[in-house]
């Protein structure tokens, strides 16, 4: 079973949720968590695994062996993000464009052209003090694109076994997608403002196009306004918890702990919201 | 030579576009027999690239030398390589056939 | 009337993390900046949850279709279901056929548009078609005029549409001699915030204290100085957590960067959110808004203290 966190806003209290949901279910269930906020991934400061292994995360960049090349030029033709160009006698490839779809290579008429992997970023995986198995993508500085990190490291742990926790990255566009596209359930956070409303929209536009059973939780409640409920009861979409704004969980996240170490009554609370979202996906499996 | 200026339309009269990869228009201009003609840039319907793209434009069709407002590093990169020399103006309010004759006198500035 | 080159200044509000509250930090500095001697173009950059038009009354006075990306679509009653395109997709966007008579078809959330799969089709089933990611606005506010966007949801976010926002506003802030143009920016530190700080002179950064907000801090400090684009320090909700803020006056020391004012929590801050307007319209005498006027002193003298010493 997959469940994605995902927000649309930023700082709604996606990765608080995600990291506390899986600590909570951890005495429970064997759970596999999976940092794919790849440009600031940050639960690994909560949950504090022991990393064991980390691996380049990659694209495959064209490499033309000139010998063979005959520059007719159908590489730079077929290559829709303009990643090559034939220069005089040479063909350049621009590594930040190239999205390592290998069209190039197999259009090649002369089989002049091979791959090599450029390292984007890292893959760790590691474990934590409760068995939680870890695994979290840190996109390189510099580098434009997120989203094959993302790919790789769900690749990396396949296994439908498990009850996997995703802590997706901000936003609604493309590695929001690739995070969430293929999970059993997702878990919507946002905050009781305009902003947490209109991202909230953007997110559920995605869902209506991965038709993804989902539900929300109000963080920060008491803050802004009603908008945000009345809009999801409109809407139908279950509210499964509202956390309420407190010093305290603020002043304990910024110190790194997990709410459930802040305030253990929310194990409970937790654990219970687990059972309503295998529920609510299962009611989305029966027609 | 063959020159190719960035322009905002397909005539010498119209303003030179500051942008080199995503420019409206190139005006391809003969500096021996006075000749011009004008290109919609197709890259500005690409999503991403659009310097590099303009740049194969530059080099498929003989230019010896881009002038625009300035270049980005693919552009320059790919430009360089091709060795086609850039050079750019400051004032965005000047006409192509303005720039054309900048360039004869030597008044643009050379872009490295 | 010859035309006088004049330099436009562009200011980028940036965080790394999320939710540190950049897009109050530009409303309330688009607000400032309207009462100031240098008035400015504002551009909403955050085109994936794109907020600021919901504090600044913003009045769309044009929209205009964007269009970047393309997806495969397969014609199924020409596929042979050969299987080639499922083979050569590197983006798990193609799917098998379910029964005995039906074809591959094209995933197209999941499609990149990379058309391996139409070069390689042997009986060219399959096309290419254009989409519209999003749209974008030139609207008008109480405070000058913005351009901002909405990337339809889950399309590609490259950059390419916060490139094009920018140009326009630029290129409307050189018609009208406007001295200064304020992007906020989004979150992350990939190709959006790259396409956000490109030209930029100078970089606001708005960090939050605790581990979360640090830890990204000083991922877009990198890729700032990998950049080079000069950036300044504020703190968000700096008395949250005493060591927190501490931790990031070391960090910025660190990177020799100075920290320009500690903005207090305020609960009036998401309270102006819900009245749509900047903190420092809505509640002028809070502490908040006193510190962004300091703010904001800083950055108009660390931007045009230049132009000040050639007159």
């Amino acid at each position: 079973m997959k469940i994605a966190v995902a927000s649309g806003k930023g700082g709604t209290g996606k990765t608080m949720i995600s990291t506390s949901l899986a600590s909570s279910l951890a005495g429970e269930f064997p759970i596999r968590f999976l940092d794919c906020d790849v440009e600031a991934p940050n639960a690994h400061l909560f949950l504090k695994p022991e990393i064991k292994e980390t691996l380049p995360a990659v694209i495959l960049l064209p490499e033309i062996t000139m010998e063979l090349c005959t520059l007719c030029g159908i590489c730079v033709e077929v290559c829709e993000y303009n990643a090559l160009a034939k220069v005089g006698t040479k063909i350049l490839v621009f590594p930040q464009l190239c999205h390592g779809c290998g069209s190039c290579t197999l259009q090649c008429p002369v089989g002049a052209i091979t791959e090599y992997p450029r390292p984007i970023g890292t893959i760790s995986k590691g474990v934590t003090d409760d068995n939680i198995i870890f695994g979290m993508g840190e996109l390189t500085i510099s580098e434009p694109m997120p989203t094959p990190i993302i790919n790789q490291l769900k690749t990396q742990f396949h296994n439908n076994d498990v009850v996997t926790i995703l802590d997706s990255p901000p936003g609604a566009s493309c590695a929001v997608v690739a995070t969430i596209h293929d999970a059993d359930f997702v878990l919507l956070v946002t905050e009781p403002t305009p902003f947490g409303l209109h991202d909230l929209k953007q997110m559920l536009g995605v869902l209506s196009e991965t038709d993804t059973p989902s539900g929300v939780i109000i963080n920060r409640d008491g803050i802004g306004d009603a908008k945000v409920e009345d809009y999801l009861a409109e809407q139908s979409i279950p509210i499964l918890m509202k956390i309420p704004y407190q010093e305290t969980i603020a002043e304990g996240l910024a110190m790194g702990h997990l709410l459930t170490e802040i305030m253990p009554s929310y194990k409970s609370e937790f654990t219970k919201m687990f059972q309503q979202i295998i529920e609510l996906s299962r009611q989305k499996e029966t027609p | 030579m063959i020159i190719m200026i960035s322009s905002q339309g397909n005539k010498l009269e119209d303003l030179a576009d500051p942008r080199f990869g995503r420019s409206q228009w190139f005006i391809r201009y003969d500096t021996q027999d006075d000749t011009w003609q004008a290109f919609e840039n197709q890259s500005i319907y690409q999503r991403g690239g659009a310097g590099i793209s303009s740049s194969q434009f530059m080099m498929d069709n003989g230019v010896k030398a881009a002038i625009s407002g300035s270049f980005g590093p693919n552009a320059h990169q790919a430009l360089s390589a091709g060795g086609i020399e850039m050079y750019t103006f400051d004032d965005n309010q000047q006409s192509v056939q303005e720039i054309i004759k900048a360039f004869q006198t030597g008044s643009l500035n050379k872009f490295n | 009337m010859p035309n006088i080159p004049h330099q436009l200044k562009q200011l980028v509000i940036l965080s790394g993390k999320g939710g540190t509250g950049k897009t109050t930090l530009s409303a309330a500095l688009m607000h400032l900046i309207s009462q100031s001697s240098s008035k400015g173009v504002f551009v909403d950059a955050d085109v994936d949850a794109a907020n600021l038009a919901l504090v600044t009354e913003a009045k769309i006075l044009e929209t205009h279709p964007f269009t970047g990306s393309q997806v495969a679509q397969i014609n199924s009653d020409e596929c042979t279901m050969c299987g080639i395109c499922y083979d050569v997709c590197r983006f798990n966007a193609v799917k098998e056929p379910m029964e005995t008579n039906d074809s591959y078809k094209v995933n197209e959330l999941l499609c990149e548009g990379c058309a391996a799969c139409f070069h390689s089709c042997l009986v060219s089933a399959i096309r290419l078609i254009k989409q519209q990611d999003g749209e974008w606005y030139h609207s008008l506010t109480p405070y000058g005029h913005q351009f901002h966007a909405e990337l339809f949801p889950a399309a590609e976010n490259t950059g390419k549409l916060v490139t094009t926002i920018k140009q326009n506003a630029k290129l409307f802030a050189e018609d009208h001699q406007l001295p200064l143009m304020v992007i906020d920016g989004p979150p992350g530190i990939g190709c959006p915030v790259i396409s956000a700080s490109a030209g930029a002179d100078l970089a606001l950064l708005v960090a939050e204290p605790g581990v979360s907000g640090i830890h990204d801090l000083e991922r877009i400090i990198k890729t700032l100085q990998h950049f080079k684009i000069p950036a300044l320090v504020c703190i968000n909700k700096a008395d949250l957590f005493d060591k927190g803020s501490e931790d990031i006056q070391q960090l910025a020391r660190d990177y020799s960067y100075e920290v320009i004012g500690e903005i207090p929590f305020d609960k009036a801050i998401p309270q102006s959110m819900v009245n749509a307007q900047p903190i420092t319209r809505f509640a002028p005498g809070s502490e908040a808004s006193q510190i962004i006027q300091k703010i904001w002193k800083k950055i108009e003298m660390e931007l045009f203290q230049e132009s000040v010493s050639h007159d």
